[in-house]
């Protein structure tokens, strides 16, 4: 049945989905970051006592209130779409899904929005370190909502801590720990919200830089680059570092995503991290699909193996290895995978029929099977497969995951190299000076967009054709719906969050215009 | 009981102040956030974003037959 699905469907559902996240992550990293900077300028201003940094503080915090108000429910819209063009995925997670949203809805969300009047509405009405003490409750309410959402989609790429029920066709959640703690949420959480804090900070240094260019409010502007700078210096080394650690996760839970934003074919030792590289289609290929050969290569010997084992001669295995198999290093090939994913199916179809039959004791038999560790080990866990036509339908793009990996990479040094010289060059007092620096640092503002965009590309694309790793693909996750009605709705959200995006655009730039003056 | 009307009172007249005094940005993104709620929440979820599983299905029992259903003849 879905089998016969009209790709279209998939591809318009994809499409609108990766809208809505993409434009709602424009919105998102900038409350992440930004909040944090404010409560930290806001605590300088009550130890203080220095109406500068008020001054400092009301400024930038209008322009968080800016973004927080355009961005807030933009991410409903994707639940919304769960329900509606993924509805035998949202039925298949069960309450896996629905644990970490809700406990984000009561706690985290309540949490931000109630201390957020507080922050806008306060000033002079309640005490000061009230008033502090509500923006940190709103930075740090905004940064667990991210913890939840990271968690479930932390779950999708490496699903832990549940069973399979065969008569509700449902996955129910046996280890609230082990889905909040699963490895990938860890890093994902610890590399994401550090993201939004650098995206935060170069957002405040970009526009101290324009004040510093235009030679206005030039000791508002060299305060808050201090902030920024520290802030900047330490979420990009933190991100750098949960970075490295996201990826070793990565080459244990996802090892063909690993393999794939390496361009990493033939599994080694002494594998080599390649530093820059260009690709091209070769004419190789692994069943029908076209492998990526490189053009151009620059590479350091032996760091790809020491990253992922720790040792020059650990062994990395590359998308062949994994979809052809490779018996020595013990990797089972992805057509072994499909046969133990087609047991998998057949036995819930077997249940289906014990159930129609009254054979209580077969179908109970069945249910257990699902709840044995063994049998999900080697069975439930290629459930997934069963759907896939061909070998090499497990093999995501390997030119986006590439080009979007390594971009992430060359943004994530250069943030290290501007904020450094940020510092650096305000506390040698030079920074008024060099023109061309403070060029540079407002020309980045949007270069971690840019980077974050491209990181969600990697992990959303690079684990194709994988809606649940290993457990469903994107064809049995899709509703059966008209392609035309997807359609209508992509181009309504185009329309709409373009609307949001040039408002909140047009709004922050007339308040960058108008300047802190008026924020006394 | 008394104490409990006046902190009502208070943190009524907390919101009421803060609305009233609100800047030129604050008015505007208010007029947004208000319009995009509604086209969010009334627009999109009642004509377009239809629950694809509860629109069909009245029970969980039938919910879970259709998907299992789904799932046994994907291959």
């Amino acid at each position: 049945m879905i089998g016969n699905l009209d790709l279209a469907l998939v591809d318009w559902s994809r499409a609108q989905f990766a809208l809505t996240a993409v434009y709602h992550w424009l919105f998102v990293p900038l409350t992440l970051g930004l909040s944090f900077i404010v409560a930290i300028m806001e605590t300088l201003y009550v130890r203080t006592g220095n109406e500068e940094w008020k001054r400092i503080t009301r400024f930038w915090m209008t322009l968080f209130g800016i973004n927080f108000a355009i961005g807030v429910a933009t991410g409903i819209i994707l639940e919304f779409e769960f329900g509606t063009n993924w509805s035998n995925y949202s039925w298949f997670v069960g309450d896996i899904f629905g644990a970490p949203l809700a406990v984000e809805g009561i706690l985290a969300f309540f949490l931000e929005s109630t201390f957020v009047a507080v922050m806008f509405f306060g000033w002079n009405k309640v005490s000061r370190k009230f008033h502090l003490l509500s923006t940190w409750l709103v930075a740090i309410g905004a940064n667990l909502s991210a913890l939840w959402i990271l968690v479930a989609n932390a779950w999708m790429q490496n699903p832990v801590g549940m069973v399979f029920n065969p008569e509700t066709a449902r996955n129910e959640m046996i280890s609230f720990w082990a889905v909040l703690f699963n490895d990938v949420a860890v890093d994902k959480f610890l590399h994401t919200i550090a993201s939004g804090f650098l995206l935060g900070s170069m957002f405040v240094l970009s526009i101290s830089a324009y004040y510093l260019l235009r030679k206005r409010e030039e000791s508002f502007a060299q305060r808050s680059i201090v902030i920024a700078g520290i802030f900047g210096l330490l979420s990009s080394l933190l991100v750098a570092y949960t970075g490295d650690s996201s990826a070793r996760t990565l080459s244990k839970v996802q090892p063909v995503k690993f393999a794939a934003f390496e361009a990493l074919y033939e599994g080694k030792e002494e594998a080599g991290l390649v530093a820059f590289g260009i690709l091209k289609k070769s004419e190789d290929k692994i069943g029908e699909k076209n492998r990526r050969d490189y053009a151009l290569k620059i590479e350091i010997p032996g760091f790809l193996s020491v990253m992922t084992g720790g040792d020059r001669l650990a062994f990395v295995p590359g998308i062949d290895d994994l979809i052809l198999g490779n018996p020595s290093r013990e990797i089972i090939s992805v057509q072994e995978r499909m046969e133990r994913g087609k047991v998998a199916r057949s036995l819930v179809a077997q249940y289906k029929e014990a159930k129609v039959n009254n054979e209580t004791g077969k179908a109970a038999g069945i249910s257990g099977m699902f709840r044995d560790k063994t049998f999900s080990d080697k069975y439930f866990s290629n459930f997934g497969y069963a759907s896939l036509g061909k070998p090499e339908d497990a093999i995501p793009n390997v030119g986006v995951s590439f080009y979007s990996f390594h971009l992430m990479v060359y943004l994530g040094f250069f943030f290290i190299l501007v904020f450094s010289l940020a510092l650096y060059y305000l506390f040698t007092g030079t920074l008024r000076t060099r023109r061309w620096f403070l060029w540079i640092a407002l020309c980045s503002l949007l270069l971690p967009y840019v980077a974050g965009e491209s990181g969600w590309v990697l992990a959303e694309m690079g684990r194709q054709p994988w809606i649940i790793q290993n457990l469903m693909s994107l064809s049995d996750a899709v509703s059966q719906l008209n392609p035309g009605s997807v359609m209508t709705t992509f181009f309504m959200f185009t329309i709409l969050f373009t609307v949001l995006l040039i408002a909140e655009v047009s709004i922050m730039i007339r308040q960058i215009k108008i300047g802190p003056e008026h924020m006394n | 009981m008394n104490l409990l009307i006046s902190r009502s009172i208070h943190i009524f007249r907390f919101y009421y102040d803060g609305f009233r005094n609100l800047s030129w940005w604050g008015r505007r993104l208010w007029i947004i956030i208000i319009i995009k709620l509604f086209i969010i929440f009334i627009i999109l979820r009642i004509f377009f974003f239809q629950d694809f599983l509860k629109k069909r299905f009245a029970s969980d029992e039938e919910k879970s037959e259709y998907v299992r259903e789904q799932l046994i003849n994907s291959e």
